[in-house]
């Protein structure tokens, strides 16, 4: 394959009003925001219809691209000169290719279902206004951070993201765990930022631009040892963003905001911002195979580890989080296979939006008839409770197993197979992970919707409202048909943006895929027999296991953190306010102190005394006398 | 008589001076025991006026005596205000000035 991308082309007609897409929601927030309590009756449904507009904004354009030719499937839209210096210029523009019109569909798509269940799942909240108001911020951050057309505006959208992940993971400040969530996510963030910034600024230094073209045009040229770097740091970036490990920590606790929020930032939105980031700067990663090996390494560890969390955890959407660490694990690994692996990183993070955005609003309807209890040690034979929903939800597990047919089926097996074609090393660990996968969602299968009734005394659950309903019915169906749908398109489509053709996966699994598939089974085989076969008890059972300790404490994600990071800079700080405490300020002091000392030997001169100043002086007078003499003689 | 004879003496009378001054306790004491110190200066001007044979010593000596005369007005009328007050001339207990 060439290295050559999509040239963009200039944007006419509406390609030029593809700036509304980010606008509108944008403006919607403001609005909501600022309206007061007069909106507080209809404001959410402004805020549905913004997200809707986007959609079909997005979808117009989408349409447009298609009926294009290929070589202009990649279209710029400038806006307006943002910085001017005399070395350097940052123009705000937006892109739409083929790459980002298909996250820009993802976004508004699932954003617009999940603004829907959000009418129903938010109908109590008296801050229901706000609610609204932060998630269209959130997608039209999202939105200008896969549009934008250089990284310094992609930045921008960045930031907007992790704003919005920040006051959403903490919409219910008044609960301190959810506050310190909040928190968390954004300090995390900001440390995923830093990578960003400093792949910005490398880029400004070493090519003068920031842009996505021009960047691509020009690494080619710059220092081997530069483009490691940028990619290093752009992979942080993803690192953060993502979820990724070593900065997964924040994921798990993230689960403390209202459950579409989760769904918004574990499908559409947030998380796959880091894969976009690495799939968008593939000319820096083909010229860096070092940071390359390093993101295939990190997605391979996340995979794991996010797979271990979630076999772990009796919370629910704890349990969907660690699918997601594991989910986006799988889609960094295959970004880092490199040309081989972009469209089909691309494929299952499409995939994986629609069903686990689907899962995630699955297990927010069994909240809410289960009276926000998240415990599925409390769950058990919801399925003729909330009959709409498990079979939603069955879907949408179908997909992530990968059952053949479904979604994950395609878009999984692809990135499995691809790991084949680079390492057998990371064939095999991509294979396992989605017996693991099977394992941990076929738990949360039979201990939610099967088994006997383990309910709390005085719940009654029951089916969610139509407007909840529905978007699960719209996701499901896409869990279930996507992955056969773009099959074999989706590859064809993203190669001009990625700069490479992918092979699709087949309907008749090849022997890869019948492993995988074996490998699956066990996972299944081996939930259902520690699960299924055996009633779940209603309390977490002691476990010496290491490995469930583990897991049940998130691998000791936070203690890490703490052991390495919080403590050291704690001890730092102490040691620097010891530092004042005991070096400057005694100091100061003993110097106050000593001279205070010294002149009350001083002042003990001072004694009124008329005859004594006479002698003194006389003493004095003799001295310099005698000096002179001394000198005179000398 | 030769100059070294009047140095000599302005040097006894400086030195009585400067003794009594730091001896003695009496306020009124210690005064004239400046005035003598002033005077085996002034002496020792006259003298080397004489030695070297110009005017500037004698002038200088009349400075001294201008000044000793104010110092009398200013200083007797002081040691008459703290024997008023205090009925007592003693320098010593005039330690009031101090920290």
């Amino acid at each position: 394959m060439t290295l050559e991308t999509l040239t963009p082309v200039a944007a006419s007609g509406l390609f030029s009003l593809a700036w509304l897409m980010i606008a509108v929601p944008l403006a919607m927030a403001a609005l909501l925001l600022l309206a007061g309590k007069a909106f507080d009756s209809f404001g959410h449904w402004l805020a549905v219809l913004a997200s809707t507009f986007s959609f079909v904004v997005a979808l117009i354009l989408f349409v447009q691209l298609l009926s294009a030719d290929e070589a202009s499937r990649a279209v710029s839209a400038p806006m307006f000169t943002w910085i001017a210096t005399q070395t350097w210029t940052v123009e705000a523009g937006l892109l739409i290719d083929p790459l980002s019109i298909l996250f820009a569909l993802l976004i508004t798509g699932v954003g617009s279902l999940i603004h829907l269940y959000s009418v129903g799942y938010m109908a109590h909240d008296e801050r229901r206004r706000r609610f609204f108001a932060y998630l269209n911020f959130f997608v039209a951050a999202m939105l200008l951070l896969v549009l934008a057309d250089n990284y310094l505006v992609l930045f921008v959208g960045w930031e907007g993201v992790g704003l919005a992940s920040y006051l959403l993971i903490g919409f219910w400040q008044h609960k301190p765990s959810a506050a310190a969530a909040a928190k968390k996510a954004f300090v995390m963030n900001r440390v995923g930022d830093l990578g960003l910034t400093m792949a910005v600024f490398t880029m400004l230094a070493a090519l003068k631009t920031s842009s996505f073209a021009e960047v691509n045009a020009k690494i080619a040229g710059v220092d081997p040892a530069w483009v490691t770097a940028i990619g290093f740091f752009l992979l942080l970036a993803a690192c953060g963003k993502s979820a990724q490990v070593p900065l997964q920590a924040w994921l798990l606790d993230a689960m403390e905001g209202p459950t579409p929020v989760s769904a918004l930032i574990h499908a559409a939105t947030m998380v796959t911002a880091g894969v976009y980031l690495v799939v968008r700067s593939h000319a820096v990663y083909a010229l860096a195979p070092a940071a390359q090996t390093a993101v295939v390494i990190v997605g391979l560890v996340t995979l794991f580890a996010g797979a271990w969390i979630g076999c772990a955890k009796d919370d629910i959407k704890k349990v969907l989080a660690g699918s997601t660490m594991s989910q986006i694990g799988y889609m960094i690994l295959a970004a880092g296979i490199g040309p081989a692996g972009y469209a089909f990183a691309i494929f299952h993070l499409l995939t994986h939006g629609f069903f686990k955005a689907n899962m995630f609003l699955g297990a927010g309807s069994v909240m809410h008839a289960m009276d926000d209890d998240v415990n599925m040690r409390h769950f058990g034979a919801l399925r003729k409770a909330l009959p709409i929903t498990f079979v939603t939800f069955g879907m949408g597990y179908l997909a992530i197993i990968g059952f053949p047919g479904f979604a994950g089926y395609f878009s999984k097996d692809s990135i499995i197979e691809a790991a084949f074609h680079a390492n057998a090393v990371i064939g095999v660990a991509a294979m396992l992970g989605a017996g693991v996968t099977g394992f941990y969602m076929t738990r949360l299968m039979l201990m939610t919707w099967f088994g006997q009734e383990r309910w709390p005394d005085g719940v009654h659950p029951h089916e969610s409202p139509a407007v909840m309903t529905v978007p699960l019915i719209v996701l499901a169906v896409f869990s279930v048909g996507i992955g056969a749908v773009l099959n074999g398109w989706i590859q064809e489509w993203l190669a001009p943006a990625v700069d490479a053709a992918a092979g699709e996966a087949e309907w008749i699994p090849s022997l890869t895929g019948l492993l995988t598939l074996v490998v699956v089974i066990a996972g299944v085989a081996l939930a259902w027999y520690l699960f299924g076969k055996n009633a779940v008890p209603a309390q977490v059972p002691e476990s010496t296991n290491p490995f469930t300790l583990a897991g049940r404490n998130d691998l000791y994600g936070d203690a890490v953190n703490n052991a390495l990071v919080v403590r050291p800079t704690m001890a730092a700080a102490d040691s620097v306010h010891a530092n004042d405490l005991w070096i400057i300020d005694r100091g100061a002091d003993g110097l106050a102190n000593g001279l205070r000392k010294l002149s009350q030997v001083g002042r003990r001169l001072q004694s009124g005394r008329v005859r004594s100043y006479a002698l003194i002086m006389m003493a004095g007078v003799v001295l310099l006398g005698a000096l002179v003499i001394v000198s005179l003689l000398g | 008589m030769s100059p070294d004879q009047v140095l000599w003496l302005a040097a006894i009378l400086f030195g009585i001076g400067a003794f009594g001054l730091v001896t003695r306790r009496n306020a009124l004491v210690a005064f004239m025991c400046v005035e003598l110190m002033l005077n085996a200066a002034n002496l020792v001007l006259v003298t080397m006026s004489h030695v070297v044979g110009g005017l500037d010593g004698q002038v200088a000596a009349f400075f001294v005596m201008v000044v000793a005369a104010a110092e009398v007005v200013v200083g007797l009328s002081i040691i008459v205000m703290v024997y008023r007050a205090r009925r007592s001339t003693s320098v010593d207990e005039a330690s009031l000035l101090k920290l």
